[in-house]
């Protein structure tokens, strides 16, 4: 089965054509939600896997920096914070950034086992069906934050009340975001394969040149090009929007800059998707011959 | 859904209620490193003004009625008086050398001071501006602490290691308790009960029974990743209900949180590095400390045991008093 059969031309406005509702969108839209609900409700191990990665570095990593880091008083922070409490939310974003990447990771196991045809042969517009894909995506890893955050909780990383209302946006927006750059990087992937290749090249170094594990102030100082791959990354600007919300505070440039990597990423991946003028359809062997 | 609307808004209304800001009071902090006094607002944590001082201010304490300031400037050899309407030095006091920490009286009257150089307490009548008495004591005595009674100082010197009981009215020492290395402050319990002694070096504050006059408990403390070393217990608070203690922990940047009757640590509060000394504000809702090496305050609050919030103050702070009202 390839691709190409799988992804039959259906056009955008076909959906419209045949007298779609609001309801019709809404039933299709739950559909891929609880798909994506259950996948994850069924995988524990990955439930498990996506808390421990970031438990493991906020009770070891963050217990064995404590003093070589040292403590430094920055915003949106208004005293002197333990180490745990600063990468809580560079934590919050690795979980979105790992839950992103694998969201799309599934999109091209979708593609390579042929599940992706009962998704795109859908008559519903393809930016539609990719957005709710996104949205389920989304769901699922502020769950997973949701979670990492109730056991930091307990391990004395206690933000402001209102600051876990606040980050609910913040999560949202910067999901949105990381879904959008998994989505059009899994456009261009062939096989299951390749996509590890991809998490190296592109997981890790998004990660560790942010601020989610030391302070850009710190990075500046050691090395100052590092500094300035740092502020080229979108994935520092997520981190340090949900640092600020977390403490009841919104840090407007980086709002601004995560809103516009977030369309960049999601025209980028709806085109990219587009059998008319995607990628996709420039691949003549994109699926079911892995 | 309205009714739920109106149960929320009404939830809302007390939290905020709860959560608004203490009264205002100036909290007075003594930098010893550029000779200033620096004054910051309670209610927004904010410096409000920065007096020039003597040299060397560390000892700091207030009036009964918070109209005067009492300063050590401990290079000037002088205990200066700072009006707290003008913010203007009003005069001094003759405190013999080297003035370190000094304690008022529970009357008002009485000003004892300890003079590190010299090995003696100096009492001095404040209402003849005059010196009453001079006690001698161990080597380098350094922390004062007066019962709720006014009956009873207690100083500690930091070479001798001991605790001096002197009775207020003979001025006769009557009790010498053997601490730990460097004893630095000495707390009474506001029941009387007991007096809190920290010892810097010993790593441990000492509780004193008030009534046999022995050591009944040693306070250990003990912070994951640091080393024993540099946890230096130095000023001690303990709150007026005598259920909670506060003790700052020096280059261990850390504040402990200590049970007053079962003697359990039950927290350490980041703060800056090196801790000195502590301020219960009026109210007692907030706890003030000074942090030495990063020139700041922090604010801490006793409900919860958070910091709340760091003040840049002057260089190196030192001591820290809140205005009564």
């Amino acid at each position: 089965m390839t691709l190409q059969s799988a992804t039959a031309p259906v056009s955008a406005g076909a959906a419209m054509e045949r007298g779609f509702g609001t309801r019709q969108y809404l039933v299709c839209l739950r559909g891929i939600l609880v798909r994506e609900g259950l996948r994850f409700l069924n995988q524990r191990e990955r439930f498990i896997s996506s808390l421990v990665r970031p438990l493991l570095w906020l009770f070891v990593f963050a217990a064995g920096f404590r003093q070589v880091l040292g403590v430094s008083i920055i915003p949106p922070y208004k005293t002197y914070v333990l180490y745990e409490v600063y990468i809580t939310p560079g934590l919050c974003g690795m979980i979105l950034l790992f839950s992103g990447m694998q969201s799309s990771l599934s999109m091209v196991y979708d593609r390579e086992m042929g599940n992706m045809r009962t998704l795109l042969v859908s008559p519903f517009p393809r930016w539609f069906l990719l957005v709710s894909k996104l949205l389920a995506g989304v769901t699922v890893s502020i769950l997973q934050v949701y979670a990492f955050l109730a056991i930091a909780w307990f391990w004395g990383v206690k933000p402001p009340w209102t600051g876990y209302l606040m980050v609910l946006p913040a999560l949202f927006l910067s999901g949105m975001m990381l879904c959008s750059l998994g989505m059009l990087l899994s456009s261009m992937i062939k096989q299951l394969e390749n996509f590890a290749g991809i998490m190296n090249f592109v997981i890790f170094p998004m990660y560790f040149a942010s601020p989610a594990l030391y302070p850009l102030w710190r990075i500046q100082e050691s090395s100052p090009l590092l500094y300035k791959i740092c502020l080229a990354n979108p994935f520092t600007y997520a981190v340090e929007l949900i640092r600020f919300a977390l403490y009841g505070q919104v840090d407007w440039g980086s709002l601004m800059l995560v809103v516009a990597f977030t369309i960049l990423f999601l025209g980028g991946a709806i085109l990219a998707y587009d059998p008319s003028t995607g990628l996709l359809g420039r691949k003549q062997d994109t699926g079911g011959n892995a | 859904m309205l009714r739920r609307l109106t149960i929320l808004s009404a939830g809302l209304a007390v939290t905020a209620s709860l959560g608004s800001p203490a009264s205002a009071y100036m909290v007075y902090v003594s930098n010893e490193k550029d000779n200033t006094v620096t004054v910051v607002d309670s209610t927004t944590m904010e410096v409000v003004r920065t007096i020039d001082v003597g040299q060397r201010p560390r000892g700091i304490t207030i009036s009964h009625d918070g109209k005067f300031i009492y300063l050590c400037a401990s290079d000037d050899d002088t205990i200066e008086i700072i009006d707290t309407a003008t913010y203007e030095i009003v005069g001094s006091l003759p405190s013999g050398p080297d003035p370190e920490l000094f304690v008022l009286s529970p009357d008002g009257r009485t000003l004892y001071v300890a003079n590190e150089d010299d090995n003696l307490v100096t009492v001095i009548d404040l209402e003849s501006k005059s010196v009453a008495m001079e006690v001698p004591v161990g080597v380098e005595p350094e922390g004062m602490g007066i019962s709720p009674d006014g009956k009873s100082l207690v100083n500690t010197s930091e070479t001798t290691n001991m605790a001096h009981f002197i009775d207020t009215e003979s001025h006769e020492i009557t009790d010498n308790v053997l601490v730990d290395a460097r004893p630095r402050f000495a707390e009474f319990k506001p029941d009387n009960s007991e007096v809190w002694v920290s010892a810097e070096i010993g790593g441990t504050v000492s509780v004193i029974d008030n009534a046999s006059r022995k050591v009944k408990h040693k306070i250990n403390f003990e912070i994951p990743g640091l080393r024993s070393e540099s946890i230096q217990p130095v000023g001690v608070r303990i709150t007026a209900d005598g259920k909670k203690a506060y003790v700052a922990l020096g280059p261990a940047n850390r504040v402990a949180v200590v049970n007053a009757e079962t003697y359990e640590v039950e927290k350490y509060v980041l703060v800056g590095q090196r801790v000195w000394q502590l301020a219960f504000t009026p109210d007692q809702k907030t706890i003030i400390s000074t942090n030495g090496v990063s020139n700041d305050i922090t604010f801490i609050d006793v409900a919860t045991d958070e910091a709340v919030q760091s003040v840049t103050v002057g260089a190196l702070p030192w001591g820290v008093v809140v205005s009564p009202n």
